[in-house]
């Protein structure tokens, strides 16, 4: 296997609040290849965003702090690089797209204004030829008539047309890794199908990896290679899609499977996991996951689960599997 | 059997710019002719996508919008027919279960307020025997009677959903509006909510209007869908007819956008936008998107088309037959 591009070891971040500490991501390990498009999913409150921000250094200190950890983008560890340097990677090498595109644009300036703000910090060419490479940008996209959308205003576009001006915008600069969180959630399913297929396309055709946030397991399935599920803080399963969804291993991962109604079978009762997802100022002790968990054993309740290999490139971090399982 | 509700041909516009001595005046039209009933023990899935009308038609059932042509029926009776007690009376008898039980349910109140005050408006019961009924009520909801005394902010988001089905349902009433109940929560805690729902329709009785964006939480919780687009329905038909042998382009084309959990298959993409409600494009609603659009699509509105086993469909490559169906 070739270096990876983005390798997150061992990453622990807490949030320090009058409610006391929260431990928002506690050794979490995980890695992205060059070209790939990695998923991360879960539910709400498991951390996933939280671990798309630190890889941006997005993580407001205080209240949040990163405790431990590294993050390697090619190799070099972006928790010891400097301001300047960040600023550098931010938008050339990665670059990020938000849920809600209307409030990650500037509703003041006009669409043009903004996209040629990227541009012109990154590349040295005048307003003219700018315009211009946001225009061709828009075109990939597949928006209509970008030059007059780029004299629009946020407001003037539907949602769908937003997050298009948000991926050009992202792309623009070329970055090897792109960091999704949850960009088609506020969308409409026939607008959803859309942007999804415009990320794959542009994706697969630079070259460029993605970190795909979302909780949407049918989106997963579909744009994925590979896919990390998360769990309070914690990742308890990571495997390539096909596998994740044939044979799931981790007793959460399949209770979610099995918790979605799909459009193909008639089911009398969902599957419903029991209980809810746990607070993280204390979380349960040992598996995170043991409150809620139908194959739960002593062990489970005393000691945390490592990462474990059920086959070359299938990791579950639970006490079914393992040495002494 | 006659149905609990009926909506017919029911009409909602709302004016977005009154303009200049007549001139320049704009209407959103947010239901244009909507007609359904719902049966006893029936769910009726309300599918579309945002700005399609749907919740619209709920509130308009609920009597929280006026219709502005057409009827809403409550057992053959037009409620805004009825004054004063007789009203009052009747429309307790229609409750709302809404999307946000964050922003639906007052962080002032307890719990046990909050779901006993249905009782007292309606002068059924009050003191003890409004508590018993309200904890009662929330054991049916899978809630434990120390949650009486809690508040909002104290509850997860699936136990503050079961409170907003708990005040809807405490008064014991025929029909209920429940408008994307589920969308605000998590897939395993949706599950439990969707499965709540069942039971109580089964032990009740109830009739639902089940309003949402998600085709696969409609499949799982409805015996009859009905498809929105743009205000108008373009297809009903039973949960089996309509999943299984879609007709409509719109439907069609809605479910081969939906990405499934299972083997990568590529998205059905349909181009365009939704067309805002205050420009409708004339003929079939559908039509600039549409990829079976012929010139005539422009043109004339499609009638709906009964397939037989109440499969309807608004749709011109169906009107013939129709025809071939007649006697």
């Amino acid at each position: 296997m070739s270096e990876p591009l983005l390798s997150i070891e061992n990453l622990s971040v807490r949030f320090f609040t009058y409610q006391g500490v929260v431990r928002a991501l506690e050794g979490v390990s995980l890695h992205v290849e060059p070209g790939e498009v990695l998923g991360l999913v879960g539910e709400t409150g498991c951390g996933k965003s939280v671990l798309a921000r630190c890889v941006l250094r997005l993580v407001q200190d205080p209240p949040g702090r990163i405790t431990g950890g590294r993050i390697l983008f090619k190799g070099e560890d972006l928790l010891k690089a400097s301001r300047k340097r960040l600023r550098q990677v931010r938008g050339n090498d990665i670059s990020m797209i938000f849920q809600e595109p209307m409030t990650s644009l500037d509703p003041v300036f006009t669409v043009g204004n903004q996209m040629a703000e990227v541009v012109r910090l990154h590349q040295r060419v005048d307003r003219r030829t700018a315009a211009k490479i946001c225009a061709g940008m828009l075109e990939q996209v597949r928006m209509p008539d970008p030059f007059a959308v780029l004299r629009k205003y946020p407001h003037e576009l539907s949602g769908g047309m937003r997050q298009r001006v948000m991926i050009a915008m992202e792309l623009s600069c070329n970055p090897a890794l792109l960091v999704a969180d949850e960009p088609t959630t506020a969308l409409d399913v026939t607008v959803q199908a859309q942007v999804l297929a415009i990320l794959d396309e542009l994706t697969r055709k630079r070259g460029a990896s993605v970190l795909f946030i979302t909780h949407d397991l049918g989106v997963v399935a579909q744009l994925c290679n590979r896919a990390t599920v998360m769990y309070a803080g914690r990742i308890v399963e990571t495997a390539p899609v096909e596998r994740l969804f044939d044979s799931p291993a981790h007793p959460y991962t399949k209770g979610l499977l099995e918790a979605v109604p799909t459009l193909e079978e008639d089911r009398e009762e969902l599957a419903a996991i029991p209980g809810m997802v746990p607070g993280l100022v204390e979380p349960p002790g040992g598996c995170r996951f043991h409150p809620r968990c139908g194959r739960v054993m002593p062990a489970c309740s005393r000691r945390v689960p490592e990462l474990f290999r059920v086959r070359p490139d299938h990791f579950v971090a639970c006490h079914l599997y393992g040495a002494e399982a | 059997m006659s149905p609990v509700v009926e909506v017919r041909n029911v009409v909602k516009h709302f004016p977005v710019s009154r303009g200049f001595r007549g001139r320049g005046r704009k209407v959103l039209r947010a239901v244009d002719g909507v007609s359904f009933g719902v049966e006893k023990g029936e769910t009726l899935g309300l599918v579309g996508e945002s700005g399609c009308g749907k919740s619209t038609v709920g509130n308009l059932i609920l009597g929280l919008l006026k219709p502005d042509g057409g009827r809403v029926l409550y057992r053959g009776e037009d409620l805004r027919a009825l004054r004063g007690e007789e009203r009052k009376r009747m429309r307790r008898n229609i409750q709302v279960v809404f999307q946000d039980p964050q922003s639906s349910l007052d962080p002032r109140m307890p719990i046990k307020k909050t779901v006993g005050y249905p009782l007292e408006v309606n002068g059924l019961a009050k003191g003890a025997r409004a508590a018993e009924r309200v904890e009662a009520m929330l054991e049916e909801t899978g809630l434990r009677p120390e949650h009486m005394h809690r508040y909002p902010h104290e509850l997860s988001g699936g136990q503050r959903q079961r409170i907003g089905i708990a005040r809807a349902l405490v008064v014991d009433p025929e029909f209920v509006v429940l408008d994307e109940p589920t969308s605000a929560l998590d897939v395993s805690v949706q599950a439990q909510i969707l499965n709540l729902l069942k039971n109580l329709q089964k032990r009740h009785g109830f009739s639902f209007l089940f309003v949402s964006h998600d085709l696969a939480v409609v499949r799982h919780a409805s015996h009859r869908v009905a498809v929105m687009y743009l205000g108008r329905i373009v297809e009903t038909a039973s949960r089996e007819d309509l999943f299984r042998n879609p007709l409509h382009p719109y439907t069609r084309a809605l479910l081969a956008a939906v990405p499934r959990p299972g083997p990568k298959k590529p998205l059905g993409i349909l181009g365009g936008d939704v067309p805002s409600p205050v420009n409708i494009p004339p003929g079939c609603r559908f039509h600039p998107r549409c990829p079976e659009a012929v010139e005539a699509c422009s043109r004339e509105e499609p009638a709906e088309v009964e397939l037989g086993s109440g499969h309807g469909v608004s749709c011109r490559l169906y009107a013939p037959l129709q025809r071939r169906d007649m006697p």
